[in-house]
């Protein structure tokens, strides 16, 4: 199970406390009635998909019940930061700095297994 | 209480010992973390300003859940003084009594962790004495509480109190049997 960091509890907690909410950093436009059909469909339905690095809503829904942000590789699923709601997009030397420290391991995009957080419960 | 539990679940070895706790009144308090200070008057004493603190005056326990929300228990015939004081408190707040929600069970021994780990996904020997956390107990939101290393407090609502006690005797029936 993977271990997920709430910014807001300031905890590890496990997997299940968790659901994911798509992503982030999706602005609502300001005047939808100005939008055309073409623009106002890629706000509701299109993302970004990315293979690797992707920023992303959760919600501690059986904890502190907060959505917050988290950058996640979408090959390896390991999480390379959390951060509270409302805080802008963290930047490649933020989160690279972020992944580094326990295993001083070079951070790549695709990062090997045993780097995954997991824990037994 | 619990429906069709008896009245604890011993097992043979004093290691374990599941029982419904006593009666008390359950508050959820929702307030600007801001204002708490203003709101440690009504409460009696300081809220915690850390979620999964907790802290104690006068026999009301009060436990930070999340940003905004705190969990009070109180002995049941304080409940109307903690309401009379909240309702007096000038801050925007909210103060529900939800005494009935739940149901307490206290879950005591050497093989405490033992048994609430079968269906608890954290590490719980990591978990410091005097702090709790809403979580999942096997698919049923739980409060724990850790009020003493071997000694735990679950607040379950009602309807998932069954299941909650139907684990914990399964598991203490393991234990008993040194599965």
């Amino acid at each position: 199970m993977l271990l997920i960091r709430c910014p807001y509890c300031e905890a590890e907690r496990p997997e299940v406390e968790f659901v994911y909410a798509g992503e982030a950093h999706i602005a609502r436009p300001t005047n939808p009635s100005a939008l055309s059909d073409e623009a106002w469909k890629d706000h509701l339905f299109t993302r970004s998909n990315p293979r690797g690095r992707h920023f992303e809503r959760w919600r501690h829904l059986h904890g502190c019940g907060r959505f917050f942000n988290a950058v996640r590789d979408t090959v390896s699923d390991r999480f390379a930061l959390t951060y509270k709601a409302g805080l802008p997009r963290p930047t490649d030397a933020e989160i690279d700095a972020a992944q580094t420290p326990a295993t001083n391991a070079p951070a790549t995009n695709n990062a090997p297994a045993a780097q995954i957080q997991e824990a037994r419960s | 209480m619990v429906p069709h539990a008896p009245a604890s679940l011993l097992v043979r070895n004093g290691a374990l010992s599941v029982r419904p706790a006593d009666e008390v009144a359950r508050f959820s308090l929702r307030l600007a973390p801001a204002d708490a200070g203003q709101a440690a008057a009504a409460f009696g004493g300081p809220l915690p300003g850390r979620i999964g603190a907790m802290s104690q005056s006068n026999g009301r326990t009060a436990l930070q859940l999340g940003p905004d929300e705190w969990h009070i228990l109180a002995p049941p015939t304080d409940a109307d003084a903690l309401s009379a004081a909240f309702a007096a408190l000038p801050v925007v707040h909210s103060l529900v009594d939800i005494s009935h929600r739940e149901v307490g069970l206290l879950v005591e021994g050497t093989a405490a962790t033992l048994a609430l780990r079968s269906a608890i996904a954290f590490d719980l020997e990591a978990m410091a004495v005097g702090s709790g956390c809403r979580t999942l107990f096997d698919k049923a939101q739980i409060l724990l509480i850790r009020e003493a290393p071997d000694r735990f407090r679950i607040e379950v609502w009602r309807s998932f109190a069954d299941h909650v006690w139907s684990l914990l005797r399964a598991a203490s029936r393991e234990i008993d049997l040194d599965l």
